[in-house]
């Protein structure tokens, strides 16, 4: 373990392999929840959240339990399973010891059980070469949801301009949500290079 | 009659109900794998097989699932055969297998599939709910290659791997990096809206399910989202086409496809087509009131 691959995983997750921008995962809080600032954040750290615990407990399974008994065709059956189930306990858990807590990010904890952000980055966490060990899947998915909630920030702030601005007709809505969205990611085009 | 009800429930995914285009479903495939026309026909296909399968298996145990927990149990149905496919593909087609990557097994969480189970499958019999299947992923699937066709042309100068604007016209690099998606999925729906306001229909202003979350938490997103606006400022209203919409829609078929087959689960379905209206109407007086 070394503390350069880990900066490099983190910056990598949250500039140049961002989720929303660049890897397309979770596009869909990305365009639903990001009308204004606070609810984009409220569920950016939700996300961040989930992603952390499913990659704690997923990785482990599949690299010492799944992987060494050949059972690795099960991957995608045991992860959503695990994700839908551990979904639930955070929800009991915060209900129960964090009620402020629970009031902010409750209400997007289900929605979030099939949010592919989160069944993408524990899978992810095999498939990138950086990730060797346990720490270096956590801070990926530290990475990942980190970048997640950077561009639901800057986009609710996007949204927040379009609102007021004159749009042609036919593209009111979604569509011009979605060209804006383009010249986000594009923006973030900007970093390629930086993360090698 | 009848056939012609189940001509409607195999042909209304392809243009009307629309996935991609209409009901603005499975987002996060369309805009990352359509790189390429070729991968939108792999996509597609994996997809209506899933679908296929899934639909039928729900729509059989549709009566045993108890209520509660029919998210979980549809989600791993739809793994199941997610699972099978994910095999298939990579014993058979490894190249279709690199070109969709992660897509392929994050088709469990594809918002069409649990869509098509929660508003279609859980509620009608098996013959209605695999032409369903079978309509909603030929409509997918053309969708994705339609996007992926003009991606591939503006972004390579190729179509299916082919030649076409050689020398004539520098390829845009752009369009087959991530913005392009952005973009011409933008540029599609907005088109889509335009031909629907033409013919007479609503346009698509918003998502179709808030989140990619089961679809069936639209409900909860929808009332998040509301949350938020309500108190800050009037609720505009802005057409959203999503759950009460769908709801609607599948409300008015239902009694036509229990026509057609009798009465299989007659009560059940009933029982459905009531919660559902009752979900459109408080949908309403949410929506209506601007606190």
């Amino acid at each position: 373990m070394n503390v350069a691959n880990i900066i490099t995983i983190v910056l990598a997750g949250l500039l140049t392999e961002n989720m929303v921008l660049a890897k397309f995962l979770g596009i869909c809080p990305f365009l639903g929840v990001s009308k204004k600032t606070n609810t984009a954040v409220s569920m950016g750290i939700a996300v961040t959240l989930v992603m952390l615990l499913a990659t704690a407990v997923t990785y482990p399974i599949h690299r010492y339990l799944l992987l060494p008994y050949g059972l690795g065709y099960l991957q995608t059956i045991v992860f959503i399973l695990i994700i839908a189930a551990l979904v639930q306990l955070v929800e009991i858990v915060l209900k129960k010891y964090i009620p402020p807590l629970y009031k902010a990010l409750g209400v997007y904890l289900p929605l979030i059980t099939t949010n592919c952000a989160v069944l993408g980055i524990t899978m992810l966490n095999f498939t990138n070469v950086r990730i060797t060990n346990y720490v270096e899947a956590l801070f990926n998915s530290l990475g990942a949801g980190l970048g997640f909630l950077l561009a639901m920030f800057i986009f609710a702030g996007v949204r927040g301009r379009l609102e007021s601005s004159d749009i042609p007709e036919s593209l009111k809505g979604l569509p011009i949500t979605l060209v804006a969205a383009a010249i986000v990611s594009l923006s973030f085009l900007g970093f390629a290079g930086i993360v090698k | 009659m009848a056939e012609n009800s189940k001509m409607t429930t195999l042909t209304k995914g392809v243009i009307k109900e629309n996935p991609v285009l209409r009901l603005v479903l499975g987002t996060c495939p369309t805009l990352a794998i359509t790189t390429a026309a070729i991968n939108g026909i792999g996509m597609g296909v994996a997809a209506t097989l899933v679908l296929i399968g899934s639909n039928a298996v729900i729509s059989l145990l549709r009566n045993v699932i108890p209520d509660k927990v029919r998210i979980p149990a549809f989600i791993t149905i739809i793994a199941a055969f997610v699972s099978i496919i994910q095999m298939l593909v990579k014993a058979f087609l490894p190249s279709i297998d690199a070109a969709l990557g992660i897509f392929l097994p994050l088709i469990v969480v594809n918002c069409i599939i649990l869509a098509r189970a929660e508003m279609f499958a859980s509620k009608n019999p098996v013959l209605p709910s695999i032409l369903d299947a079978i309509g909603m992923g030929i409509g997918f699937t053309a969708a994705i290659t339609l996007m992926g066709m003009i991606r591939e042309l503006l972004g390579a100068g190729t179509i299916f791997g082919l030649q076409v604007t050689q020398g004539a016209i520098e390829p845009m690099l752009i369009f087959i990096l991530p913005p392009g998606g952005f973009f011409v999925f933008g540029v599609l729906v907005a088109l889509s809206n335009k031909l629907a306001v033409k013919m007479g229909k609503k346009p698509i202003k918003n998502l179709g399910c808030g989140g990619c979350n089961g679809c069936s938490g639209c409900d909860t997103c929808e009332s998040a989202d509301n949350q938020e606006t309500v108190g800050q400022s009037a609720p505009v209203d802005e057409g959203i086409v999503t759950n009460a919409d769908i709801a609607k829609s599948v409300g008015e078929e239902l009694p036509e496809s229990e026509a057609t087959v009798g009465v299989i689960g007659d009560g059940v379905t009933d029982e459905n087509v009531r919660t559902e209206a009752e979900n459109v109407d408080v949908k309403k007086e949410n929506g209506g009131e601007p606190q």
